[in-house]
């Protein structure tokens, strides 16, 4: 393994790493607000919009998310729907992960007993507030494990984020091979750099979940 | 009556085709504390759980200081405000500590400042006994004590009328003492209450009147409870007070 070319390699693998980075984060934040929605609207059996969101949730579970993007990015210009790679690729992200994150938010909020809201409506908390209060910290509570295994997974589907030519690190490995054959090189960083974006993550998650866990049982 | 807090008028209540409470009519005046007895399914606790609009009713009226208590209207929010409740399985909020779990409402719904809501909470939590508890989680707390914790929460909030739904059925036997205590403590200092409950002496001691509901229906109504426990004036009283003698 030769240092120089990892040393000279390192300032592009950093920008790809920001980039993948940045578009992970905003998918995981759309991930968070429709699998939020769809949550919600599953949960509460809204007339009509609950058949919408389980087509929308099989329909994404159950197709790559390369081909999905590969349909945003190639097939929606057809009929005048043009995005950047970048938008293209969070909301590809946000949208896959939404259906993911709705049915982890799901079983979290049905593990919140309804006796729960009717306390809190009870108390004269409106149905808004006694969501926010009581129900959501606990179905986040309840469902954090899930969430966290849900960042991590989309994190790492940003590795097919090359073939709508985004520069992310898949994507700046493989051209650096392409380009220069040091193969080994290249990998190497490729492995250490995801490992540097995901583990805080998985550590966070660990954290989280242990610190929620006392605050429901106490010390 | 110009001190009347809560009047039910001809209450329907159904439930998938099934009569729940039929023709219920009762007025509770300020200070009163109502005990509403019964065989289980009889439909007591479903009684309160419409005062608090926790049900939709099929026919009749519930009026709350002469408005309607309504759960499909926009101020039922407000209304609930003014009507305390404590469940059987006492509910308290797990991820909140017992101090949050009291000052919640009274902050987010009443707008109270914080330290004025502590304040008041601790004051109460201090006569049930329980200031010292005030950063625990529920987990840590045991039934009566949740159970009293639940009470203060609900008290917090100046209720005109505190609905009572078998808060001692979920307790093992000697925590049912010291939470009673506390319920009779709240009758001798004016507090206005429905409350369901299976226990008899309880009943006996607190209630200014017992109401006996089988089958959705009232029964019995006595203004004199403890004649009422002596000696029923209805067969089916009769009958339901036995299964509580074992002599």
């Amino acid at each position: 393994m030769e240092k120089e070319v990892i040393l000279q390699y390192l300032p592009l693998y950093r920008e790809a790493l920001l980039l993948t980075l940045r578009i992970g984060w905003q998918g995981v934040f759309l991930a968070f607000l429709f699998g939020l929605a769809c949550a919600l609207i599953r949960h509460r059996r809204v007339p009509v919009l609950r058949h919408v969101v389980t087509v929308y949730i099989e329909f994404f579970r159950n197709t790559p998310l390369l081909v999905q993007l590969f349909f945003l990015y190639f097939a929606l210009p057809k009929i005048g729907i043009r995005m950047t790679p970048e938008v293209c690729g969070s909301l590809g992200l946000g949208l896959l992960g939404g259906a993911y994150m709705a049915e982890t938010f799901r079983s979290g909020l049905e593990s919140v007993a309804p006796i729960q809201e009717e306390s809190a409506l009870s108390l004269g908390m409106t149905p808004l507030q006694a969501f926010w209060h009581v129900i959501l910290p606990q179905a986040f509570t309840a469902s954090v494990t899930g969430i966290v295994a849900n960042v991590i997974f989309l994190l790492k589907e940003t590795s097919v984020f090359s073939v709508i030519s985004l520069m992310d690190l898949m994507f700046t490995a493989k051209d650096l091979i392409g380009m220069y054959a040091k193969t080994l090189e290249c990998l190497t960083l490729l492995v250490v750099f995801y490992l540097i974006m995901l583990l805080p993550v998985s550590l966070l998650g660990s954290y989280l979940e242990r610190r929620l866990r006392y605050a429901e049982y106490g010390k | 009556m110009g001190n009347e807090v809560l009047r039910i008028e001809h209450l329907h209540k159904e439930f998938e085709g099934n009569v729940i409470l039929e023709d219920i009519s009762l007025t509770v005046r300020k200070g009163e504390v109502i005990v509403v007895i019964g065989p289980s399914g009889c439909g007591k606790s479903t009684l309160l759980r419409c005062v608090n609009a926790l049900e939709d009713i099929q026919g009749g009226k519930i009026l709350l200081d002469d408005e309607p208590v309504d759960p499909s209207s926009k101020a039922i929010s407000r209304m609930r405000q003014k009507i305390g409740m404590v469940f059987q399985s006492y509910d308290l909020f797990p991820h909140k500590t017992i101090l949050q779990n009291v000052t919640l409402a009274p902050e987010k719904v009443q707008k109270r400042k914080k330290a004025e809501a502590e304040r008041e909470a601790l004051e109460l939590l201090e006569r049930v006994n329980l200031a010292d508890r005030g950063n625990d989680y529920p987990r840590q707390l045991s039934g009566g004590q949740k159970q009293r914790v639940a009470i203060v929460r609900a008290l917090c909030m100046h209720p005109d009328i505190l609905l009572l739904d078998e808060i001692t059925a979920a307790l093992d036997p000697e925590m049912v003492h010291e939470v009673l205590e506390v319920v009779v403590s709240l009758a001798r200092s004016g507090s206005t209450m429905l409350i369901v409950t299976h226990e008899m002496g309880f009943a006996k001691a607190v209630a200014d009147r017992v109401i006996f509901l089988d089958e959705g229906r009232i029964v019995e109504e006595s203004s004199a409870p403890r004649d009422f426990f002596a000696m029923p004036g209805t067969e089916r009283a009769r009958a339901f007070l036995k299964t509580f003698d074992y002599e």
